[in-house]
């Protein structure tokens, strides 16, 4: 089995602090690690090559900086890591990052089986796993809680839904998205990161991966971002006091008051 | 402050606080109300390699020392102060293998417990043997290729769950202390059993019974070292552990002071932050200032015994006491800061204060430990005249 | 290719730090620089008075945009039933389709999908393009899409909206990839800009605490996803007209993806992101045992039980109920949260909740900054005091 998890740096919290003066976002000191759903992917990877053997390769778009955490992918049981790394990718929304994963996967040669996670945690979007199947032209599964089997070619695996989950089976090489709920990662061995401190992560460009440049960053990019800004929750609290029963008594009368539908 | 960790000790330091952070707080107030063996934790610390941190790399180990060990022992104790334990009295049994064993010896028990395969016991204390160690009962008699064991021994971490046993018996009681032998005992071995597992007030994640010797029957080649050198088996061990106890402690209160700081900055009474108010900010700076003051002695100790010094009672004993009196102090002073939730079961303190009690108790008595300092200081001073 | 630069006419005034998201600018020896750090969003081009941000987005060439016309409603159903979020869609298709003078449209894939076709048009679709075919009972993210594509190039919408549920969040982006046009997931406003015709799309990101309003100027159809209950159906109404189109496409044989069985889960009584009202735990409610109050309340208000990372973590409930930012993201009319600290992964997944109620013991705890109504308490004691007075008084 030749697994590809795919993974995204994101700031380690999605708090976003305000410099109150000049109501810029704060950015200093907050710390890049792998998005924590694709830390799920990573340990899912690792326990299917544990059980039948292959390898696994770590990839990620990003700037060069993320060979660092590519590394510590290495701790975590990957086999190799690729990081693709342009300035000709920056600016990339979901349609062209897929695009530009699509193309190092398919350099890496023969691959079997695509894991990534549910979604980022900076972005939200859930978009690059099913957008790059789409890419590499084979079938996806999102939402993946549990792999129940991977025999002869195909995967056998259940997909959370809104009011329960399904079993779905597809030839590989496939791509799924793995929710929190399929695993619990490892905490990296002491000999894991000694390894993974010497390992050497290949970077490759626009060029090594022969990306079409009108496909890629910015250029590649249909969506662009015209402006941001940040969300003012005004609340106004209102504390009920009381013994336990008045509380109830005032809370109930309030809702009824709103015209709520409370009611079954 | 920096401590001028090597960057391996770095790494350890950061891997345990991960362990510590992510696998062990999480569940650390359930074990101790449950009481039950972390297995789990036991099974993350074996995969993370850290279990053996101060075994040597020939046997599987990562080579550190005591040291080593000690960073561990914090960093897992300032989560809990009874999983730590696991790892922490494995290594008070591996130590008389490490340190006494033969070739044949260390190679057959040392790498499954470098790998955390399997876990170790220290067997010394026995009903009438506390204090006084010289009290052993549990004897051991050679016939043929085996020597026979009969008796009890007390209040074990790790009992049951550890594989490997290093247990002191008598073996020949006409010469007291010096009648002492150091046996190695599997797990498993016929007329060895378990008593019962007591019901602590602390360390409750830490499993303790007897062990249990019925004409156990254990192989001759298992002994460590010669016949009459148990006694200075568990006193050289004693020695080198005594840092882990101190570290532990500090872990401990590390733990308390963390969660106390925290919760002052969150605590509001009379329209402010507890923490803006002077007698909490005196209190926690005093709490800092013990931390500190515990962890560069237990550091400072472990780097002399690690350099091979071989006058180490002494230090040894100083910073076990130190730390554990400080833990005690910490953790009561945690449980004040919080006030009434400090003494509710929901807020992790109050265990804290019962885990710190231990420290000044288990590896030899707070009370014993003077003495053994004591005595040092007046041979010395006797020397110099 | 893109580029940004920083001309000599730059004076160092800083100002343009303020705008970057990215925090991707540094001001050095009085002049600005661009970190690699650099998304080229483009945000900061207009922060500058003295036009020293020199900031190139070759515009690819744009394709014939006029060709497409008309916002479409990806018509989501489970068992011929058409989920909410779709009315909803229409709704907000009908308001946007108004701004540019065009049609609002409902594509509808599934079996027997007559009268699913009708209630789409009483909710606002002028038409209705529908696939009806014993193949598409179940949805398949390889044939819904496939056929998606294809009707889409058929008849060339301007927008497309989806709900942004499982399967939507499945679908959209695969048929955005083989289309080759812009996605944006999970909006929360929409708007026109009806010189250019583009749909301002706004977004949440960084678990909700920066908004991100986003175009697709050189691509069509554009696409958004938009999570249920974020928009208002219309009242639906019987006389409505709409037309309904079946159009010509190949229905996939050779699917290679297959739905062998779909288990409804039994613990969960309520679609937690369909939910009017949540009943939330969290750690504070102390034990497994007291969950029983949680869903006793819940069960009198005809309620989800939402549950935080701490409880679910904790193995006192399935990960199914998990609210927040590793969880399920809801938006209900009314977010009851017991004994939730208010941990901002957790505010991530329920922040646009219409009123939030917090229970909690600790009257410090960072919930009630968000919460509209707040009680400390016990909730073993408060949460049987509610369930009675609901009881009483609804019941």
């Amino acid at each position: 089995m030749n697994i590809v998890v795919c993974v995204k740096q994101v700031p380690a919290t999605t708090e976003v602090k305000m410099n109150k003066e000049t109501n810029t976002i704060i950015r200093e000191g907050i710390e890049a690690i792998i998005n924590p759903f694709d830390t799920y992917a990573i340990e899912e990877g690792v326990r299917i090559k544990e059980q039948g053997g292959g390898k696994v390769t770590v990839i990620s778009m990003g700037i060069p900086k993320v060979a660092d955490l590519l590394r510590e992918t290495i701790a975590l049981g990957a086999d190799e890591a690729v990081l693709l790394s342009d300035k000709a990718f920056a600016g990339a929304d979901t349609l062209a990052t897929a695009y530009t994963l699509s193309l190092g996967i398919k350099k890496m040669g023969p691959v079997d089986l695509i894991i990534c996670g549910k979604q980022a945690t900076d972005g939200d979007t859930a978009q690059v796993g099913p957008s790059l199947a789409a890419k590499l032209g084979i079938p996806h599964t999102t939402y993946v809680r549990k792999i129940e089997e991977i025999r002869e070619g195909t995967i056998r695996c259940q997909r959370l839904t809104e009011d329960g989950y399904e079993v779905i089976e597809m030839p590989l090489p496939a791509v799924i998205t793995v929710v929190k709920e399929i695993n619990e990662p490892r905490i990296p061995s002491f000999k894991g990161l000694m390894k993974a401190k010497k390992a050497e992560i290949p970077v490759w460009t626009a060029d090594e991966i022969a990306a079409d440049e009108s496909l890629i960053g910015l250029k590649g990019s249909p969506t662009w971002v015209v402006s941001t800004f940040v969300p003012q929750h005004n609340v106004n609290s209102e504390m009920i006091e009381g013994k336990p029963e008045e509380q109830a008594k005032i809370l109930v009368d309030k809702l009824l008051s709103l015209q709520l539908p409370l009611s079954k | 402050m920096d401590y001028f960790f090597t960057e391996e000790q770095s790494m350890i330091k950061e891997l345990a606080a991960r362990i510590a952070d992510e696998k062990i707080a999480p569940v650390a107030l359930e074990y101790d109300e449950k009481g039950t063996f972390p297995h789990d934790i036991v099974t993350v610390l074996a995969q993370s390699d850290l279990c053996g941190v101060y075994i040597p790399e020939e046997y599987g180990g990562l080579g550190g020392g005591i040291l080593e060990m000690a960073i561990v022992v914090e960093e897992l104790s300032r989560a809990c102060g009874g999983i730590a334990l696991a790892f922490a009295a494995t290594g008070l049994g591996s130590f008389p293998i490490l340190l006494f064993g033969n070739e044949e010896q260390k190679k057959k028990y040392l790498p499954d417990i470098a790998s955390g395969q399997k876990l170790a016991a220290f067997g010394l204390t026995e009903a009438n043997a506390g204090s006084d160690a010289a009290g052993i009962q549990t004897t051991a008699t050679l016939d043929g290729d085996d020597y026979v064991l009969n008796g009890t021994k007390q209040w074990i971490t790790n009992g049951g769950e550890a594989d490997t046993y290093t247990v002191m018996v008598c073996t020949d009681r006409s010469r007291g202390p010096l009648g002492f032998t150091a046996l190695i005992v599997e797990k498993g071995m016929p007329g060895f059993s378990f008593g019962k597992k007591e019901n602590k007030m602390g360390i409750r994640a830490s499993v303790t019974t007897e062990l249990v010797f019925e004409n156990c029957r254990v192989p001759k080649e298992n002994i460590l070292g010669r016949e009459g050198m148990g006694f200075a088996v568990a006193m050289k061990t004693l020695d080198r552990t005594r840092p882990g106890v101190a570290a532990q402690a500090v872990g401990i209160a590390q733990g308390a002071f963390d969660y106390a700081i925290k919760y002052s900055r969150e605590r509001v009474q009379f329209g402010q932050a507890i923490s803006s108010f002077q007698i909490i900010q005196h209190m926690l700076a005093d709490m800092a200032i013990q931390i500190e003051a515990a962890r560069a002695l237990v550091y400072q100790t472990c780097r002399h015994i690690d350099s091979g010094a071989k006058n180490i009672s002494k230090e040894s004993a100083m910073c076990k006491v130190f730390a554990s009196d400080m833990a005690m102090k910490v953790t009561t002073d945690a449980v004040q800061v919080l006030g009434g939730s400090g003494y509710m079961k929901e807020y992790p303190v109050e265990k804290m204060m019962r885990d710190a009690k231990i420290t000044q108790i288990y590896e030899g008595t707070n009370q014993i430990q003077r003495n053994i300092i004591a005595l040092e200081l007046i041979k010395e001073s006797k020397k110099k005249q | 290719m893109a580029s940004i630069k920083i001309t000599d006419q730059c004076t160092g005034c800083k100002l343009c730090l303020k705008s970057c998201p990215f925090g991707a600018i540094v001001v050095e020896d009085k002049k600005a620089r661009i970190l690699d750090t650099c998304t080229l969003c483009g945000a900061c081009v207009s922060s500058c008075k003295f036009e020293a941000i020199d900031f190139t987005k070759e515009e690819s060439q744009a394709a014939d945009l006029s060709a497409y016309h008309g916002v479409w409603v990806f018509a989501e159903q489970k068992d011929g039933k058409v989920a909410n979020v779709a009315f909803e869609l229409l709704g907000e298709g009908t308001r946007l389709a108004a701004k540019l003078d065009t049609k609002v449209s409902a594509v509808l894939l599934g079996e027997g999908m007559e009268s699913a076709s009708k209630e789409l048009i009483t909710h606002g679709a002028d038409t209705v393009y529908v696939v009806d075919d014993p193949k598409l009972r179940q949805y398949n993210d390889e044939s819904y899409a496939d056929i998606f594509v294809q009707v889409v190039k058929a008849y060339k919408p301007e927008i497309i909206l989806i709900g942004a549920t499982t399967y939507g969040r499945s679908l959209a982006p695969r048929v955005a990839s083989v289309l080759n046009t812009g996605l944006t997931a999970d909006c929360t406003g929409l708007e026109i800009d009806t010189q250019k015709r583009e749909l301002l799309q706004t977004r949440p990101a960084f678990g909700g605490n920066l908004m991100a309003t986003i175009i697709c100027p050189n691509h069509r159809p554009q696409m958004a996803s938009v999570r249920p209950k974020v928009m208002k159906a219309l009242e639906p109404d019987e006389t409505r007209q709409g037309e309904i189109i079946v159009p010509d496409v190949n229905i996939p044989t050779d699917t290679v993806t297959k739905v062998l069985e779909v288990v409804n889960s039994l613990t969960e009584k309520v679609n937690l992101a369909e939910a009017d009202i949540i009943v939330a735990a969290g750690r504070g409610i102390g034990k497994p045992e007291n969950l029983r109050y949680v869903e006793e309340l819940a069960d009198v208000l005809g309620a989800a039980v939402g549950a935080s990372r701490a409880v679910v973590d904790a193995g006192w409930i399935e990960y199914s109920h998990q609210v927040g930012q590793t969880g399920k993201t809801v938006g209900p009319k009314i977010y009851i949260a017991c004994g939730i600290s208010g941990a901002v992964q957790h505010l991530a997944g329920m922040s646009s909740s219409d009123i939030i109620i917090a229970i909690n013991k600790n009257p410090d705890a960072p919930i009630f900054k968000l919460a509209n109504i707040g009680l400390v308490g016990d909730l073993v004691e408060i949460l049987p005091a509610l369930t009675k007075e609901f009881k009483q008084r609804i019941g």
